[in-house]
């Protein structure tokens, strides 16, 4: 258990880092958040503007403003801590939507990234381990052909390419679902396809291998050898070791798929947060990619320690000290 | 039994996660594509066009746009009288005029709402409007403080008396413009920055704000208080926010949409089909493509080198296989009949005036001789020790579409052909394209400007030498004094005269800029299903005028 406790302090100094290099390195790409076709009506409304966000600070003072290490001297002469920062829990106001603090926008997309990243891990994992579990028993034959072809295939073709044939197919032609938005459930089923089929791809080509490598092992033929029925080799002994790398690329797929997926969101028109992981660092949004960034920081983090914590119940041979 | 409680602990948080989720929601009676996520809904301090159609619905000011015409009409004023000089206006208000909320409107408003716009530390980017204003160059640029100095003042609570630096006579216009609409003051007051998301939110305008998810929608319901409530015509406005071309079209096609009315959410690539259809409509409105010079570095210095690469631009060409929406190859920045005002010829105009493939013909052999013996004079012929030298442009602007790179790869195409140039063409992302442009880091670069008004100072006051959105290095004390002296003229013959003699010194004699042509709106109804949405050139579209046909 202790190791896990290690772990879990060693994330905070690693998240600093990284929310520190996104911090800096958005400011350094060129031009800025309040930079736009048309300038200013006069030099003094821009600094106006550059002052309300702190952007005519030193980029050092902005940085410790940014994580509320920011001391101020108040209007009745005593010293202070300016308000907000990182260490208070406040990302600020979104440079680019000036209506909405970061927390607001994250807030109010995440649960629908969320929803949408866990019914297209479901699918991806509802299709994919069943078909690299068939097509490693049935290898060399046709059925094993026929889905490792589809696996592939579905991992090359990109979501743009996938979403908008959806879309034509089941939408426009068929007519069964909606072209896009999001609120009814029936709006849901398209991208979560369109979402989890590479995952699918993946997981079904991770199975298989995992599953070929067990079927070959000792502790299988042992297993034969006592007799034991064909259908329980596979389910109870192979099984669970062959999803091992399932269970390892579970952890960065899940973070993946949680945070949104711009392509998807952007092609179904769903409010969630993916769509804002790449316009807010083209819209040099600083304090919003500066949240995002951390957001997918912590996710990965934390999914990868409990993927390491899931090895541990699957695989008695795992032990952490 | 431990995988059992797993699995159905992981059902209950998936179908807690769908129900936080999904929010179903009846449809609204007019649904609107708005186009990008607004920046915000502040009247003073927006600036995108997307931001302009929401607050517009939820704030208005002495005028409002009509929806026919694009011009100002009475709104809170319900008429006013101008002085012999045009520099006095006195506006009457209606006697009916509360917010959405049940405050009174009064001129106090008018007053502290336009005070509020031109105060530097409000930080409007669009104050200029009020330059117009008496003080209110002085207060924009911080030149002065005392934001009682402004010319607008209440002589009693429904008279409002605004005095103006020169008479504008499009000054009626400029008070339907978002940042003159008149806000709530002790809002304002009590929120600062963020009044927009108080609840409830105090509206002037023709709806009142129901609900904002940030990239999904805004929900308007109509404004009972509205002193025009019955034109009113629709209950409750749904404004939808995307960015994808493709899900706009198929939006609208499934009905889900309304009204496609962000000409960017237009898939250029589909237009040949599109144009066809009946509820795809085309209208012209102001606005003008052109590429910039930066006059600031050599070659480019030298006027004769502008005019030669000016002079072999085949406009026509790129209107006729690029654009493809009907626009008009333009000579001159002001695009014709803005306010009733005609452009002078400027540079090429004998090709963009051709009505003819003979004439027109004719017209490009000439210029295009004209055009060698000019890079000839300055030093280059045949284009001999000329530099190579960039052209920059925004890399996937317009609904994705690749109308900046094909037009360059045109201009690169003419330039090698006609003048022996090496042009190489440089694609840059948004923010990179604007700030390169602003710090005159780049030779050649595209450009373009979308009027506010109808009058040709909209285009024209770009190029002043103090201007912000000049962005060539380019500056005329010449043209600066026409502009002056146009101010300054209340005859609108004479005005217009002294505005046409500054244009040609821009377009004909100096040619900071080419001109490339005048854009075309395109946007998408179902006219059997949706009323109340007209063409017009400053591309307004009052939202209380639009409805559903039941």
């Amino acid at each position: 258990m202790s190791y896990f406790l290690r772990r879990l302090l060693f994330m905070v100094p690693l998240i600093l880092v990284i929310v520190t290099l996104a911090f800096f390195l958005v400011r350094v790409a060129p031009g800025g958040p309040f930079d736009k076709e048309r300038k200013p009506a006069s030099p003094a409304v821009e600094r106006a503007l550059a002052e309300k966000y702190h952007l005519n600070e030193s980029l050092f003072s902005q940085y410790l403003r940014f994580l509320g290490l920011k001391w101020e001297e108040g209007a009745n002469g005593s010293w202070q801590r300016a308000p907000g920062g990182l260490i208070a829990g406040d990302l600020g106001l979104s440079l680019k939507y000036r209506n909405h603090t970061v927390s607001d926008i994250i807030l109010q997309g995440l649960p629908v990234s969320l929803t949408l990243g866990f019914l297209a891990f479901g699918f991806a994992m509802g299709f994919g381990i069943p078909i690299g579990f068939y097509t490693a028993v049935r290898r060399g034959e046709w059925a094993d052909w026929a889905g490792s072809l589809f696996a592939l295939v579905v991992i090359c073709v990109p979501g743009f390419v996938i979403g908008p044939l959806l879309i034509l197919g089941f939408a426009l032609k068929a007519g069964w679902f909606p072209v896009g938005l999001w609120g009814a459930p029936v709006q849901a089923v398209l991208p979560m396809v369109a979402l989890g089929l590479y995952f699918g791809g993946r997981v079904a080509r991770l199975t298989r291998e995992g599953m070929t490598q067990a079927l070959q092992s000792e502790y299988i033929r042992t297993a034969r050898a006592k007799g034991a029925s064909e259908l329980r080799v596979l389910l109870k002994h192979a099984l669970p070791t062959a999803v091992m790398p399932v269970v390892s690329y579970s952890g960065p797929m899940l973070a993946d798929l949680l945070t949104g997926s711009f392509v998807v969101e952007n092609i179904f028109q769903i409010p969630g947060i993916g769509v804002f992981m790449v316009n807010s660092s083209l819209s040099r949004d600083y304090t919003m990619v500066v949240g995002l960034v951390l957001l997918y920081a912590i996710l990965l983090l934390v999914l990868n320690l409990l993927v390491d914590l899931a090895y541990s119940f699957l695989d008695p041979r795992v032990r952490y000290e | 039994m431990r995988i059992r409680v797993g699995k159905l602990l992981l059902l209950l948080l998936l179908g807690g996660l769908i129900a936080v989720g999904c929010r179903p929601e009846r449809r609204a009676d007019l649904v609107i594509l708005n186009g990008p996520e607004i920046e915000t809904l502040d009247p003073q301090v927006l600036t995108g066009q997307a931001d302009g159609r929401v607050s517009g619905a939820l704030f208005e000011g002495l005028t409002r746009f009509d929806p026919v015409t694009g011009r100002g009409v009475p709104g809170w004023a319900e008429r006013w009288d101008i002085s012999p000089d045009g520099r006095t206006y006195t506006f009457h208000l209606r006697t009916n005029a509360v917010f959405s909320t049940g405050e009174p409107i009064t001129a106090d408003d008018f007053v502290w709402s336009w005070r509020h716009a031109v105060d530097p530390a409000t930080a409007a980017d669009y104050s200029g409007f009020f330059f117009y204003v008496k003080g209110g160059r002085e207060l924009v640029t911080g030149a002065s403080t005392n934001l009682a100095t402004l010319g607008i003042r209440a002589l009693d609570p429904r008279t409002v008396v605004v005095e103006l630096e020169n008479p504008a006579p499009f000054f009626i216009d400029l008070c339907a413009m978002r940042i003159m609409a008149v806000v709530p003051r002790w809002t304002i007051e009590k929120y600062g920055d963020q009044w927009v998301r108080a609840d409830p939110l105090p509206c002037s305008g023709a709806f009142q704000l129901r609900s904002w998810r940030p990239n999904d929608r805004i929900r308007v319901e109509k404004n009972p208080r509205y002193w025009d409530a019955a034109s009113v015509r629709s209950e409750r406005v749904d404004f939808l926010s995307g960015d994808s071309p493709t899900t706009a079209l198929n939006l609208l096609l499934t009905g889900e949409v309304d009204v496609l009315i962000e000409r960017n959410l237009i898939p250029l690539e589909l237009n040949d089909v599109l144009l066809k259809r009946p509820d795809f409509h085309t209208f012209s409105y102001l606005g003008t493509y052109f590429i910039r010079f930066n006059v600031t570095r050599k070659p480019f210095d030298d006027v004769r080198v502008r005019k030669a690469i000016s002079l072999v631009l085949d406009k026509r060409r790129i209107v006729e296989r690029i654009t493809r929406l009907g626009e008009r190859p333009a000579s001159a920045v002001t695009p014709p009949g803005t306010g009733g005002y005609q452009p002078p010829p400027g540079l090429g105009d004998n090709a963009s005036s051709a009505t003819n493939a003979v004439e027109y013909a004719a017209a490009r052999a000439i210029n295009i001789a004209e055009a060698q013996r000019l890079l000839a004079e300055a030093g280059f012929p045949g284009g001999k020790g000329f530099p190579t030298f960039t052209y920059m442009f925004n890399a996937g602007g317009g609904g994705g579409s690749r109308t900046h790179e094909q037009i360059g790869v045109e201009f690169q195409a003419m330039l090698r052909e006609h003048l022996g140039l090496q042009m190489e063409l440089r694609p840059v992302e948004w923010k990179t394209y604007l700030s390169e442009m602003s710090l005159l880091n780049y030779d050649v670069i595209r450009g373009s400007w979308i009027g506010d008004y109808q009058d040709p100072t909209t285009f024209l006051d770009c190029f002043l030498a103090d201007s912000g959105n000049n962005r060539t290095g380019w500056r005329n004390p010449q043209y600066d004094a026409l502009m002056a002296r146009a101010a300054a003229t209340s005859d609108s013959t004479k005005r217009f005269d002294l505005l046409r003699q500054a244009e040609t010194l821009l377009t004909r004699d100096e040619v900071p800029v080419i001109p490339v042509y005048n854009y075309t709106g395109l946007y998408a109804f179902d006219t059997n299903r949706v009323g109340g949405i007209s063409a017009n050139l400053t591309d307004e579209h009052p939202v209380w005028a639009m409805f559903r046909k039941r």
